[in-house]
Parts: structure tokens; C-alpha cells; sequence
């Protein structure tokens, strides 16, 4: 999960690290009584996941509280990108002498910690990687051991920070790297992290991405999740327990194990090629073990898509025989009948595996009107296409 | 021979006592794996009774190896649990611990990985977030369907479980030597290179199937492994062409973020090493036969 920076700053003062007094607003009254309280000159800022907020206009400094009231109502509600903001963030001013770059992060490719810094803040590190590579210094952190004030001593050392900022800069290395562990980030970046004329170090900004496996240790941040950003059927299926990500297309794809509905997604796609273009609506990985009352709520999630025209299930049988899922299948259906569901999309489904005629034949049996029986996994798909662009 | 798994593997389940634990021991028992005990230190001393053979729970894998001969360890010990599990296996030096549980906090898991390292990587960890290892007519570790297909010459690497029982599916005339499910996590023990490298070394296996997805780079430095180190011919299938940027596709590790991770770069890279790449599993399944059949 991203953060908001108004997350991040709040994550970072929790674990001591230096930022600028500041607040969040989500109306215009609301950022001027935070102005009152911050005093004459603050930033309003627009909180938004997406880069390059400052040359859209989302970023404006306000002398005084009518310049606060102007720049809020023109930010909230603007589009950035394709993302409305809907919250501010309010902070006091800082002078800056100096910006500098500093993170912690994941490093999948060598399955360790990693540390990034670099005197030349303000921009995008990837561009001065590129441009001056000797101005970013990378140091692999190890997971047993962390940053120790030694560890933080060497990054100042190695980055060639001002030799003045050390012992500041060796507390705000380790107090980061205590907030990139005790709180499961993958990412904790500050850029800028800057120097005042009077020698402080200041967090300016805070980019956090927190693991999600790890929510489980982290009651407290629950808050951070932004469900006014998630898109509704996303919240039905994750409160259903459900691994759903909402696309733009018309096919509404149902299968089991993240791989195969990946698979699944691409060759709707190839399909949909032949059949006026028709694209995928959803992912959605019901599981390994396909049950009927899981199958219920993934169609349920899928069918109450407005956008899906047909359905694709796509279920390769492992452990769980074909069979049962078959019987899935016809029991969602009429789970959802029950329910009173407005169930007349057509669907179908591709079954394949552990037994997986006898799990043709209870459909075949079955002779519901909505179920299309395909035997293999490219004409199911090609049949879901032209499906789903007739219904168009 | 096959790879890390065969029919002299003596396995041990840690959670073995749990409902995903019991289920799965039941299904590896039956499909012939010698199974020789389980751990759970608050079961420690009592047996258990799967389908008429008795197993016997010890307190530690150190225990249990001391007194069965056990070699593989597979993990279903829930996440919040799982690392201590994992570092408990590494302690005890078992040549193999296949991590079946999904939903580990990758903190958990940079942390194991880092210890093993330190100890001097005496234990294979496969996963986690894997289907195991299957070694068919051999051995049975892990989750993977056992009937799908028999002894063969294809050996299998892949991200994905259900992906890996569609391929074996798809060419279960064929048979496998062993497939490898390495997971879908952004940070695993065993990696495609680890597979493609024991697959070179496996006379049994004569041609490998390799299943990766969007995210990180791991299938870019496979395929530059494969150009300068594999022999045996390789066909590969990528997942995910279509999935959009910044979106989690299911496994923790599968974002596309910025123009890393996608899968396009990835078919090229392998491409570029000799690998023929299907478009879908079908095809990837056709390549595969032609092979076979041109060996």
C-alpha cells in the first residue's frame, strides 16, 4: 500500500524523524483553520499517489490565510492525472541551504535491504543516477543486522554528506531505518531531505509503501487505507476475501491461482482482437481450491459489474476435481438466484484437470441457458469475446 | 535422478497439525512421498493417525531429523509464525525446506533469506508462497496435484501453481522429470536460475518448460543464465502482456512498476537467449512438444 504524504510525514514524526509542523484538510474551511493555527506562511499541498503534482499546480505557497482559502478551493477537486484530489496538506514553510535524496527499500534482485543516498536531491534519483552516477551511492543493508549508528555513520561517510550534518544525519538514518522495519515498509523515501541555513536536517517529503502481508502486525495503520479511492466493487471483493482488481474491459474473468487468471486476462485479450476489440473487465483469483461458496461471491463481485457484457470461468482442477467445481459453478448460480441476483449474463466456462469430464458432463446435464461449455482455454476465450461484443 | 526431490527424500511437514497441514499430508502420503513425521512443539511426543499410518510430532526439525533421517522439511506454518519455522529448518541444516504459505510479510522473508546466507546456505528454501516440488513416480512435496502426469523428460520451473498444473496437463503424455513451483513473492529462496542450473546438471531431464510473470527481473537474468550456461533447449511462457501498470495481479511480488516488470521486456530477453516463448499455455505446450519430438 502506498501512503498519501500526509501519511508518510505522520509515519515519520511517529518514529521521531525531523519533518515541518503541519495537517491534512479535506475542505477549504478545514485548511484555513489549519493555517490559522500554523501561522502566516505555509505550502498547501495537493495529496495524490502520482509524480509531477508541483508543474500541475498542485503545490502553492500562501502568505496569508486568504491565499490558503484561494489555493485550497482551487486544489481540491482538481485533476491530477487522472486522480482527484481530494485531501491538502498544510505545512509550515523551511528555508533551504541544501537538498539531499535518502531510502531504504526492497531489493528483490539480491533478496535484501538497500540503501540509496545522495547529496544531490530535489529531482528524480533515476535521473541522477543516469546523469551523474557518482552522486548516488547504494549500500545493501542487512536484514539481521539493520542500521546501527556505525551502519548510519558509513552512509554519511560513503554519500560525502557535510561532514557538519553527521551526528544529525546518523540519528535521522537510524530513526528511518527503526520506521522502515517496525512499521513492514518496502519503501520509505525522503526527497527532499534538506538542510536549513541554520544547519537542521528536515524531512521535506516522505514517500512510504507499506507491506500488506504485513497488515496483520499492523492494526494501527488501517487507517492509512484510503477507501474512498478504492473502487467499490474492489471493496465488495475485499471484504469478501476476494483477490479482485477492477479493469476497463467487458469479460468478466473468473479463474483459479493468480498465474492462470493472469494468463487468462492476456489470452481474452488476443481473443478480443477478432471481436471488436472487447478487453477483459476484471482480475479475480478465486483460489486453489475453487469451492461452490467462493465461486458465489467472485460471480457475484463479477456480475454486479455494469461494464460486464459475459463471463469467462476459468478453472483448471487440481486438487479440487473438476467435478466439484462444476457443481460450483451451477451452485452460485443458483446461490445467486436465491439471493434474488439479476443473473442473465452469459457465461463461459472452461474446466479443465482432475476429472475434468465428468465435470463437462454435469454442465452438459445441467443444460443451463447462460452456460457455454469450451473445452479449451483459447476458444473459451475467443467464445467470451464474441460474447461479450454481441451483448455490447 | 530428477531435481531436489526423489524417491530417497524423507520428508517431514512443519504444521503438520494444522487443517492446511493434515489435508496436505494426507494428499502426499497417497501419492507415495515418504513421509516421516511432523513438528508442532505444542503436539511434541503424540502420534497422529493419517489414513492408517501413524506419525509421529516432534518439538523442533532438529529433533525430528535426528530421529527419522528426515532431508526435506515442507512448511505450512501460518504467516505470522512462518519466519521462526523457516529459521528454525536453517538451524537444523535439513538439505531442503519447501515454504508452501502464502501471505508472508516480505520483512519475514528478506530476514530468512539474509540467514541462510549468514549460516552458509546449507538449506534449499523453495518458496515461499509455492505449490512445493513434484517429482512424479519419486516424490510429492508441497500442494502440486500428483496424478496430473507420470515420469518424463520435461523439467519445470515456474511462478505460478496452476500455470505449472496446466503445462504438466497439457503434456501429460509427456512426463515430467520434476517441476519446481519457486513462487510468486517479490523475494524467494530458490530461483529460476537455481532450477535451470539443476536441470542442466539432471540427465533424466532433457528439455525445460519455464513459467514466469510480470514483476522484477528475475526471468531478464534467467535468460541471460540460459545464454551462456544452458544446453538443453528451453521454452518459456510469460504471464501477464495485458495487465496494467501499478496494479497487484494477485502474487505479492506481480506489479508492473514504471517500465519495469513488464512482460514484453522479459519475453524479449529470453527470446534473445534462444528460448521459445508461447504466447499462451496451449502454444507454449505445442513448442514444447515440438521439441520433444525433434530431440
Amino acid at each position: 500500500m502506498d501512503l498519501y504524504e500526509y501519511q508518510g510525514r505522520a509515519l515519520f514524526a511517529r518514529h521521531n524523524v525531523p519533518v515541518l509542523d503541519g495537517g491534512v484538510a479535506t475542505t477549504t474551511q478545514e485548511a484555513v483553520e489549519l493555517a490559522e493555527r500554523l501561522g502566516d506562511r505555509v505550502v498547501v499541498k495537493a495529496q495524490v499517489k502520482v509524480g509531477g503534482r508541483g508543474k500541475a499546480g498542485g503545490v502553492k505557497l500562501a502568505d496569508n490565510v486568504d491565499e490558503v482559502k484561494t489555493h485550497a478551493t482551487n486544489i481540491l477537486g482538481m485533476d491530477i492525472k487522472g486522480h482527484t484530489v481530494e485531501k491538502v496538506m498544510l505545512t509550515v514553510t523551511a528555508d533551504i541551504d541544501e537538498e539531499y535524496y535518502f531510502s531504504y527499500l526492497l531489493d528483490r534482485a539480491n533478496r535484501t535491504f538497500l540503501c540509496i543516498a545522495s547529496t544531490a536531491g530535489g529531482m528524480e534519483i533515476e535521473e541522477v543516477a543516469h546523469t551523474a552516477p557518482e552522486k548516488v551511492v547504494k549500500l545493501p543493508i542487512d536484514a539481521g543486522v539493520g542500521v546501527t549508528p556505525e551502519i548510519a555513520d558509513d552512509i554519511v561517510t560513503k554519500a560525502g554528506f557535510p561532514e557538519d550534518l553527521r551526528d544529525q544525519l546518523v540519528d535521522v538514518f537510524v530513526k528511518l531505518w527503526g520506521a522502515f522495519v517496525s512499521e513492514d515498509a518496502t519503501l520509505v523515501e525522503v526527497n527532499p531531505l534538506v538542510r536549513t541555513p541554520e544547519g537542521k536536517v528536515l524531512a521535506l517529503d516522505a514517500k512510504v509503501t507499506l507491506d500488506e502481508n504485513a497488515d496483520f502486525r499492523h492494526p494501527e495503520n488501517a487507517e492509512f487505507e484510503d477507501k474512498s479511492a478504492v473502487d467499490p466493487l474492489e471493496q465488495r471483493a475485499k471484504d469478501s476475501g476476494l483477490n479482485y482488481v477492477k479493469l476497463d474491459g467487458s469479460v468478466g474473468i473468473i479463474g483459479n491461482g493468480a498465474g492462470l487468471v493472469m494468463s487468462t486476462l492476456d489470452v481474452v485479450s488476443y481473443a478480443g482482437e477478432n471481436h471488436g476489440g472487447v478487453k477483459p473487465a476484471n482480475f479475480l483469483d478465486i483460489g486453489g481450491g475453487a469451492s461452490a461458496a467462493v465461486m458465489a461471491n467472485g460471480l457475484e463481485v463479477v456480475l454486479s459489474d455494469p461494464q460486464v457484457k459475459s463471463v469467462f470461468v476459468n478453472i483448471f482442477g487440481g486438487i479440487t476435481a473438476c467435478d466439484e467445481v462444476a457443481n460450483g459453478i451451477l451452485g452460485a448460480l443458483k446461490t445467486l438466484a436465491d439471493r434474488g441476483e439479476d443473473v442473465t449474463k452469459p457465461l463461459v466456462a472452461r474446466i479443465d484437470g482432475n476429472n475434468a469430464e465428468a465435470g463437462r458432463q454435469i454442465l452438459a446435464d445441467a443444460n443451463h441457458p447462460l452456460i457455454t461449455v469450451v473445452e479449451t482455454m483459447d476458444a473459451a476465450a475467443d467464445k467470451a469475446a464474441e460474447l461479450a461484443n454481441k451483448g455490447a | 535422478m530428477a531435481i531436489f526431490l526423489n524417491e530417497n527424500s524423507k520428508v517431514i511437514v512443519q504444521g503438520m497439525t494444522g487443517s492446511e497441514g493434515m489435508k496436505h499430508t494426507r494428499r502426499m502420503l497417497k501419492a507415495g512421498t515418504e513421509i516421516v513425521g511432523g513438528v508442532n512443539p505444542r503436539k511434541a511426543g503424540t502420534k497422529v493417525d493419517v489414513d492408517g499410518v501413524s506419525l509421529p510430532v516432534f518439538a523442533t526439525v532438529a529433533e525430528a531429523m535426528a530421529e527419522t533421517g528426515a532431508n526435506t522439511s515442507v512448511v505450512f506454518v501460518p504467516p505470522a509464525f512462518c519466519k521462526s519455522a523457516v529459521i528454525e529448518a536453517i538451524d537444523a541444516e535439513i538439505e531442503l525446506a519447501i515454504v508452501i504459505t502464502e501471505g508472508i510479510p516480505v520483512h519475514d522473508s528478506v530476514t530468512f533469506w539474509n540467514y541462510a546466507e549468514a549460516k552458509g546456505n546449507k538449506t534449499r528454501i523453495v518458496g515461499p508462497n509455492c505449490p512445493g516440488i513434484a517429482s512424479p513416480g519419486k516424490s510429492n512435496a508441497g500442494i502440486t496435484p500428483a496424478d496430473i502426469t507420470g515420469t518424463g523428460p520435461i523439467g519445470l520451473v515456474s511462478k505460478s501453481g496452476t500455470l505449472t498444473y496446466q503445462l504438466m496437463y497439457e503434456l501429460r503424455d509427456l512426463g515430467f522429470s520434476t517441476s519446481v513451483g519457486i513462487g510468486g513473492d517479490p523475494v524467494i529462496g530458490t530461483t529460476h536460475i537455481d532450477c535451470l542450473k539443476a536441470f542442466e546438471e539432471d540427465p533424466e531431464t532433457k528439455a525445460i518448460v519455464m513459467i514466469g510473470e510480470i514483476g522484477g527481473d528475475a526471468e531478464e537474468r534467467a535468460a541471460e543464465y540460459i545464454k551462456n550456461h544452458v544446453t538443453k533447449p528451453v521454452v518459456g511462457y510469460i504471464a501477464g502482456f495485458t495487465a496494467p501498470e501499478g496494479k497487484t495481479m494477485g502474487h505479492a511480488g506481480a506489479i508492473i512498476s514504471g517500465s519495469a516488470g513488464t512482460a514484453e521486456s522479459k519475453k524479449e530477453a529470453l527470446e534473445a537467449a534462444g528460448v521459445k516463448v508461447g504466447k499462451t499455455p496451449s502454444e507454449t505446450a505445442r513448442l514444447m512438444r515440438e521439441v520433444i519430438e525433434n530431440l
